[in-house]
């Protein structure tokens, strides 16, 4: 009996002093954290794209808690997730625009003149290390899949002559295939648009002739058919320039090399909104 | 002056088919000037040089076209006299774009008028010295173009007490600094000398593998068979990689260089006979570094041989001297084990370009890589005693920190470890990728911690 008495005395003791010594900390030692900041975390997606620029969803959550970041740079989020943030945060209007990647280059296998063969890692860096490329063409998407590898949401396909292309139904705007992308040739555009100059080349009409069936020659006939220079030169390269509308279907027609195409636009629900009390 | 047997074996290492009698006996043959040079600004490690002539100019032989951009940067020199026919974006060997100066020779091949010879580099102060070799734009000729001027200036808290002039020439196929010790032996001792000057008088020793007896007898010849206890040549066993610094620092001194470290760690410099021979030429002729031996060999070649020829000579002159027999599959600068697969004929050689390998179909294998199957060949394969398989999994996964942990760093890139490998895994490329990930991520974290 004794003894049963004195090892539940012991274990009380011992608990009632570990329950002390838990409410002294939690008095004294407490860390005062923001209590909006999981409540924010909990309004975003939480897939951890790193997309807005911060290290994944509760690092934005902290930024946003201390009004050091824009409450619009959740790209996976969309408007739904901009609206929350706004109510939240007691924000009257924000702007959002729902932007989607894009691989600036249409040069498949098919279309392309290769110098070698590539037999080695099945990586677009390793690839891009080994002699500039097997590709005559240096700009060109080597197609070994770098981007497709990091996409959280599976939007980047390599299709059969090995050409990286986007889905921009399934794109979510993160920007890791921006950031994966050993030629620097994907990039961030409204989903919105559909007529795109497929070719990110910087050499001279000839060498690109030489390398790519679907190459930008430099002619510059489409920067004279687009309205409002919504196409411009950049050296011997056609660029879109996003911010300014492009209707005119004529440049897809009269442009001699075919790089110029028409990709049917997301069907995200709200391309870009305004959102206002 | 002695002869002696390697006294340690480096570990790991292989022993491929070194096809050396294509070319061994071949003597070395000055190339006739070409129509046209291309010399690329980068041929030496750091950034490339700044071309200082523009289209038009006319230049000398020795002139100085590209400035060196940083401490660890090298002058590029004109390799003869003629017009710039401009400056283009050219391939370099390392698959990398950089501005090349294209030359037209003017058949005149004039010497510029700042060329001074010195017959008396005895007297010299030993920081005037290595000011000539700087000038020179000398760089390590063995393959990694590490400028030579800045490897003769340890810092004083770490002396020199072990010169080695690197002879051994392990690659397989490549005969040109075997050619260079049988044919200008006295020039190299006495490039030697000159090395060891500026160093301070450490113990010399020329470490040459036992396939090459002739080397080793010239040397022997013009070191002479006088009392100097220290200078001597050391008969090295046949072994890849053992002309790799670190490997042949251990067969001659049993010294480790420690993880991270230079060989100035253990007080020892390895320069390669080549290197020694431009520094001899630099000093005693003044001549700045323009020309080099190449090894134009592979029996895709008709004529195998060893070509001295201007820097910026294209590949495809070299091959209108040489010829071919019969369909081309690949085309190597340099070694098969280290060199690196050309895409394309109008590269000009480099200052580090030892040879052009050309290999017919039937010696190259397209082949698909499989999972490790865990034989564990590639770690008793391995110089530096890694894991090339472990990391080679790690760098699969992008795991870079972990790679960084096994140290990823200290492979040489020999390749021994996929010359081994059953699973015809891109060991090598793997290892490159990996550290240059590394060096990435180090630069990152450098800059976040100054900011």
């Amino acid at each position: 009996m004794d003894t049963i008495l004195v090892a539940v005395a012991a274990l009380s003791g011992t608990s009632l002093i570990c329950g002390l010594t838990l409410v002294i900390a939690d008095r004294f030692f407490a860390l005062h954290e923001d209590a909006r900041i999981e409540q924010i975390t909990a309004l975003l997606p939480g897939i951890n794209c790193g997309g807005c620029g911060y290290a994944g969803c509760s690092d934005y959550a902290k930024a946003i808690a201390s009004a050091d970041a824009p409450l619009n740079l959740c790209a996976p989020g969309g408007i739904a997730v901009l609206q929350a943030l706004c109510r939240f945060m007691g924000v009257e209007s924000a702007e959002q625009e729902h932007r989607v990647a894009i691989v600036l280059c249409g040069g498949d296998d098919t279309k392309t003149v290769h110098r070698f063969r590539y037999n080695g890692v099945a990586d677009c860096a390793a690839a891009a290390s080994v002699a500039g490329g097997d590709k005559l063409c240096r700009y060109g998407c080597l197609g070994y899949g770098s981007c497709a590898r990091v996409c959280p949401v599976n939007a980047i396909e390599i299709i059969p002559h090995r050409l990286a292309v986007v889905h921009p139904d399934l794109c979510i705007g993160c920007g890791r295939c921006v950031r994966a992308c050993p030629r620097g040739i994907i990039k961030m555009i409204p989903a919105i648009r559909t007529i795109h100059v497929l070719c990110s080349s910087k050499d001279k009409g000839p060498v690109v002739k030489q390398a790519c069936q679907v190459g930008c020659i430099g002619c510059t006939l489409c920067t004279k058919l687009a309205e409002n220079e919504a196409i411009k030169m950049d050296g011997a390269l056609a660029v879109v320039d996003y911010s300014k509308p492009l209707e005119n279907e004529a440049v897809i027609e009269k442009c001699p090399s075919h790089c110029i195409v028409r990709i049917p636009a997301s069907r995200h629900e709200n391309h870009s909104c305004t959102l206002s009390a | 002056m002695k002869t002696i047997r390697a006294p340690y074996q480096p570990r790991g290492g292989v022993h491929p088919r070194y096809h050396k009698e294509l070319s061994a006996s071949a003597p070395i043959f000055r190339l006739p000037l070409l129509p046209l040079l291309r010399v690329s600004m980068s041929q030496h490690l750091g950034p490339p040089a700044r071309p200082v002539v523009k289209k038009g100019d006319t230049v000398t032989r020795g002139q100085i076209i590209g400035e060196a951009t940083g401490y660890v940067s090298a002058h590029v020199h004109a390799p003869t006299s003629g017009r710039v026919r401009g400056i283009v974006d050219a391939l370099t060997p390392t698959g990398a774009y950089a501005p090349a100066v294209e030359i037209e020779p003017d058949g005149q091949d004039t010497w510029a008028s700042t060329i001074q010879p010195c017959s008396h580099w005895e007297d010299l102060d030993p920081r005037e010295l290595v000011r000539r070799v700087a000038e020179a734009g000398i760089v390590g000729m063995g393959g990694a173009g590490f400028p030579t001027h800045v490897k003769l200036s340890p810092p004083a808290e770490k002396p020199i007490r072990t010169l080695i002039i690197n002879g051994a020439e392990c690659e397989p196929y490549l005969t040109a600094d075997h050619r260079l010790m049988v044919e200008r032996a006295a020039d190299i001792c006495t490039g030697a000398r000159i090395i060891r000057r500026i160093l301070g008088g450490p113990r010399l020793w020329f470490a040459v593998e036992d396939n090459k007896p002739d080397a080793i007898a010239a040397l022997e010849q013009a070191l002479g068979a006088g009392g100097n206890e220290d200078v001597g040549i050391v008969r090295l066993k046949t072994k890849y990689p053992q002309g790799a610094e670190k490997q042949l620092i251990f067969a001659v001194c049993g010294l480790e260089v420690p993880t991270g470290g230079l060989p100035m760690d253990v007080g020892c410099l390895v320069e390669n006979v080549a290197t020694t021979l431009a520094v001899w030429d630099a000093v005693v002729n003044g001549r700045p570094l323009v020309e080099r031996v190449v090894t134009v060999t592979g029996s895709a070649v008709a004529r195998p041989a060893n070509l001295l020829v201007r820097v910026g000579t294209t590949y495809a002159d070299l091959l209108l001297h040489c010829g071919t027999n019969g369909p081309v599959a690949k085309i190597i600068a340099g070694g098969p084990m280290m060199g690196l697969a050309q895409p394309a004929l109008e590269i000009g050689i480099a200052k580090t370009t030892s040879g052009l390998l050309l290999l017919p179909p039937d010696f190259v294998s397209v082949f698909t890589s499989v999972p490790c199957i865990g034989c564990g060949r590639c770690v008793g394969a391995c110089p530096m005693r890694l894991l090339p398989s472990e990391l080679s999994k790690l760098l699969e996964a992008e795991d870079y920190d972990g790679a960084e942990a096994n140290h990823v760093m200290d492979c040489i890139e020999c390749g021994c470890c996929a010359y081994m490998c059953p699973a015809h895994r891109p060991l090598v490329q793997h290892m490159k990728q990996g550290k240059a990930r590394v060096i990435a991520k180090r630069a990152a974290k450098a800059s976040r911690k100054t900011s």
